[in-house]
């Protein structure tokens, strides 16, 4: 069976209208994820690079790039999501540089989160705001 | 999901001592999210690729830890350093215990 | 630092905007379409005679968003060379009754198909039919292997089809649309213009007329095949030719024709006449 964007919407508005409560449930998740990974320390707002299409031509593939000089680990949330978990990267000593690209799955329109680990043990964050469009015959 | 699983690694064949060059992988995967239901209503469970590493002679370069919002065939670029001529070595750890993996050799010159 | 073919196309595309000005895009603003920066594909050709209604014809590539652009200018970064390199194993698979595999007789590789793909599809003299990619390699299939005919669109078809369609990337579409096949163009030709479903459009009311306007949030094209297999972003796969007219047909509310039949073929052969002047971009990358 094909995933498609469509799958995914349809997963993500039944679990808000399961949820009842459908932006603070999910932004209570991401929250959860944030503080998860930092420990409820302090975040900067700079630090993190993360580049990401505005609009996306479909949420089912949707390309992104992530860069955070001096860090170790970087994660990756989907506010929007049913789990908002996308990818956690971890830099070793061989790391040409603390960046990462990937492709990512997003259930509709929403803020990617990126929140970077750094060696001296502080943390960073940035978001970007995707459009997850509803294609014609394409999407 | 072990059949019919595909890597590609793209790594330059030669590099200076101490370069930084870039990496590019690819594996055929459906990452089955967790997330979708079957025709008669019943929640597809979750079969993803869950970690990705790359070491260099056996030393760290990158990891993933990958969730169900990964796309189908997952896809990474990063970039290493390369202190010595030596190997890459690429793995994938899916949820069902299979493990994919790939090699690389790397010249200095 | 990173730089990948999305943050170029990016980079072309906003030195591009600000060369425009007020002004309507020239040619040479639009964005160029090479491929593993050596193999030119034309996105922009003369219409061909017959094509009453277009002056132009239109890689399906030059209407997608910058980051699916970027997917189809290195081979690495296209999904759809993954199952390019499951065909490569594929190639060599003895299979059948015959015990022989693709290589035991095209001793030259899949190279040995360089240029087919640009004509197709054809008329097949000793079968008295139009022959698609899928129709050659169901009957390698059936008639020297001894093996089962694979299905259609069927992952190991499609990949198949792709890598023998690379062979002849770059090359011009050049497919005859007369003598043995004028009948069949024809009949190509009234499908594509004749409304059906429950929606009551033709292949022209959206690719002709409308092409380069959205639908909904979507931008049509003008349904070009010169791509296919053609890996899509919505299912994550190689689609072939006749699939996807098949889901074109179920969009518009028709009921679609079966893959591999008379009024696909006749539809396929129409449509890929209509993209001779671009050039063979298989697997090419939509969404």
């Amino acid at each position: 069976m094909d995933f498609t964007r469509r799958d995914a919407l349809i997963v993500g508005t039944g679990a808000a209208v399961a949820a009842m409560l459908p932006l603070r449930a999910f932004a209570s998740a991401t929250e959860d994820a944030i503080a998860a990974f930092t420990g409820g320390a302090d975040v900067a707002d700079s630090g993190v690079t993360l580049t990401a299409p505005e609009i996306a031509e479909n949420g089912n593939t949707v390309p992104i790039s992530v860069s955070a000089p001096g860090a170790e680990s970087i994660i990756i949330l989907a506010s929007g999501n049913p789990n908002p978990e996308v990818v956690g990267f971890n830099f070793g000593p061989l790391a040409g540089s603390q960046e990462a690209s990937t492709r990512i799955r997003l259930a509709g329109t929403q803020d990617v989160y990126a929140v970077a680990k750094m060696s001296d043990g502080s943390f960073a964050m940035t978001k970007a705001s995707v459009k997850v469009t509803i294609g014609g015959c394409g999407g | 999901m072990a059949e019919g699983v595909k890597p590609r690694v793209k790594v330059p064949r030669k590099a200076a001592a101490g370069d930084v060059i870039t990496i590019k992988t690819l594996i055929s995967h459906k990452m089955e999210s967790g997330q979708r239901k079957d025709k008669d209503g019943n929640v597809i469970p979750r079969s993803i690729i869950h970690t990705f590493t790359c070491k260099f002679n056996g030393e760290l370069v990158m990891s993933a830890n990958l969730h169900g919002a990964i796309s189908t065939n997952p896809y990474f670029q990063f970039e290493a350093k390369v202190p010595e001529a030596g190997d890459f070595t690429f793995e994938w750890l899916d949820d069902d215990g299979s493990v994919y993996t790939d090699q690389k050799s790397i010249a200095i010159g | 630092m990173i730089i990948s073919n999305l943050q170029r196309v990016a980079a072309i595309a906003s030195v591009a905007t600000l060369g425009l000005g007020a002004t309507a895009a020239s040619a040479q603003d639009m964005p160029e379409l090479v491929i593993n920066d050596e193999i030119a594909i034309t996105t922009h050709a003369p219409a061909p005679a017959y094509l009453e209604n277009l002056d132009e014809v239109i890689s399906g590539w030059v209407f997608r968003s910058t980051e699916t652009q970027a997917l189809q200018m290195d081979d690495f970064d296209n999904p759809g060379m993954i199952f390019v390199d499951k065909a490569i194993d594929a190639w060599d698979k003895v299979e059948g009754t015959a015990g022989k595999s693709c290589a035991a007789c095209h001793t030259g590789g899949p190279e040995e198909f360089a240029g087919l793909r640009a004509t197709l599809p054809k008329w097949n003299e000793e079968k008295q039919a139009l022959y698609t990619m899928e129709d050659y390699i169901n009957e390698c299939r059936t008639e020297r292997m001894g093996a089962e005919a694979w299905k259609w669109s069927g992952a190991d078809m499609t990949a198949m089809n792709a890598l023998i369609s690379l062979q002849s990337r770059g090359m011009t579409i050049n497919v005859a649309t007369d003598g043995p096949v004028a009948d069949l163009w024809e009949q190509g030709k009234e499908i594509y213009y004749t409304r059906v479903g429950q929606l009551d459009l033709s292949c022209a009311n959206c690719h002709e007329d409308n092409y380069g306007t959205m639908i909904r949030a979507d931008r049509l094209s003008q349904g070009q095949v010169n791509g296919f297999p053609t890996y899509r972003l919505k299912n994550a796969k190689l689609n072939s030719i006749q699939g996807r007219f098949k889901g074109c047909m179920k969009n518009v509310r028709a009921t679609p024709y079966k893959e591999g039949s008379e009024e696909f073929h006749a539809l396929q052969l129409y449509v890929a006449s209509r993209g001779n002047g671009l050039t063979v971009e298989s697997p090419s990358v939509r969404n």
